[in-house]
């Protein structure tokens, strides 16, 4: 469903990893580890096709792939239904009634976003990935600012809704989401000081 | 991408939004022209048209670094590069919202600041008419010009350096435009000169604005 093969990437033209191979079924997930700096988010990035990698190709379905930081998107002038509903349409899709219960928003759909605690921007940010419906996820950091409860609604959501539905995902994350998934440590993927390609071709 | 598009215009409504911002500054910089050169008719309507034009540019101007910043700043963009629409229609729709939220107030009031300004009966139509068909063009040059300086901290110095000379075109042919049309000695080619220079933009500078989105978002 998702392989990268041998994928080198860049970040600001410094070639940060190389070597990255790893391929993901469908229900299985991937849990990126590092230090901070190793280049997790590049990774995902250049996974997701806002980058170019420098080496190696990644391979999934055109349009079944989205990206999520920590950066979610949301607008503070929007209230929750009107965030969500926006990206539904962006993506052609109907807003599930469910999703409101699953990510505990339900009492929240008139509040303006920008009224929301941290927390609950995040977890409105999660239910724009349920909203949107794409097939193949990648995260970074999805459970910044949430409290243990909603850690354990968001694994329970990623394992049971869109695992469980044949997705995938790969998340780049420091705590342990509970999730059956392999970790893949990137610190051995670290490219050589040395290593070229890294210079943006647009500017040459 | 009508999502798009109606999702701009509702922030731009709301609080904090903006909308209004281009067109205040319009009206005062306009009200300010006859306090600066005097009263006398002989002398303001001649000028009126050339102030209007460029007054409406500088109004223009002031929202465009708002078209593209935002929407980085809060990671929309990056989302919606990965999402099912093309960055080509959504350049297209950001410039439609800009034109609507300032290129079209500014048209119609253009004409009651004319007023003020003195200008001769006959150049309104022509103020009119120029302005609805020049005025796209500073909306989706400044949209090329706000992908451009996407990632930039204060950007917006930079963005004017970079918009006004792309400006000049549609400044030129549009207050020509008008003056013609004032003194009844054929507007049609300006006009027509105009309109060319804001279909030109349409074709080209949607996929400039997309490709250079892409290198930003990198």
């Amino acid at each position: 469903m998702l392989r990268a093969t041998d994928l080198a990437c860049a970040r600001g033209g410094v070639p940060v990893l190389e070597g990255v191979s790893f391929s993901l079924a469908p229900g299985e997930a991937l849990i990126l580890r590092g230090p901070n700096g190793v280049g997790k988010t590049t990774l995902l990035r250049t996974l997701a096709g806002l980058q170019p990698p420098i080496a190696g190709s990644v391979d999934f379905a055109e349009g079944t792939g989205a990206y999520a930081s920590h950066a979610d998107g949301i607008k503070a002038a929007l209230t929750v239904t009107e965030n969500l509903a926006f990206w539904a349409r962006i993506h052609d899709r109907p807003v599930p009634e469910a999703v409101f219960g699953a990510f505990d928003l339900s009492d929240l759909r008139d509040r303006l976003a920008g009224t929301l605690s941290a927390g609950q921007k995040r977890r409105l940010g999660l239910a724009r990935l349920e909203v949107i419906g794409r097939a193949v996820l990648f995260l970074d950091e999805p459970t910044v600012s949430l409290d243990a409860f909603s850690v354990k609604m968001f694994a329970r959501w990623m394992r049971e809704v869109h695992l469980g539905q044949g997705g995938c995902a790969v998340i780049a994350t420091h705590i342990d989401l509970g999730l059956d998934a392999p970790d893949l440590n990137l610190s051995p993927f670290v490219a050589a000081p040395d290593a070229g390609g890294g210079a943006d071709e647009a500017f040459l | 991408m009508i999502a798009l598009l109606r999702r701009d215009l509702a922030l731009a409504l709301r609080a904090g939004g903006g909308f209004g911002l281009g067109l205040a500054f319009f009206l005062i910089v306009v009200l300010l022209v006859p306090f600066g050169v005097g009263p006398d008719r002989t002398i303001l309507q001649p000028i009126a048209p050339g102030i209007l034009w460029v007054a409406a540019l500088l109004a223009a101007l002031l929202s465009l670094d708002r078209i593209f910043a935002l929407d980085h700043e809060d990671g929309s963009l990056t989302l919606l590069a990965t999402a099912p629409v093309p960055m080509e229609g959504v350049a297209v729709m950001k410039a439609l919202a800009h034109w609507i939220t300032t290129g079209l107030p500014l048209t119609l009031v253009a004409p009651l600041l004319g007023f003020f300004l003195n200008m001769a009966p006959a150049a309104y139509p022509w103020l009119l008419l120029s302005l609805a068909l020049g005025t796209p063009a500073l909306s989706m040059i400044g949209t090329f010009g706000a992908a451009l300086t996407v990632g930039l901290r204060r950007g917006g110095l930079l963005l004017s350096l970079l918009v006004l000379p792309l400006y000049i075109p549609t400044l030129l042919f549009g207050a020509e435009a008008v003056r013609r049309g004032a003194e009844a000695t054929g507007a049609q080619a300006p006009l027509m000169l105009l309109a060319a220079v804001t279909l030109g933009t349409f074709a080209a500078l949607p996929f400039a604005t997309a490709t250079v989105l892409r290198i930003n978002l990198r």
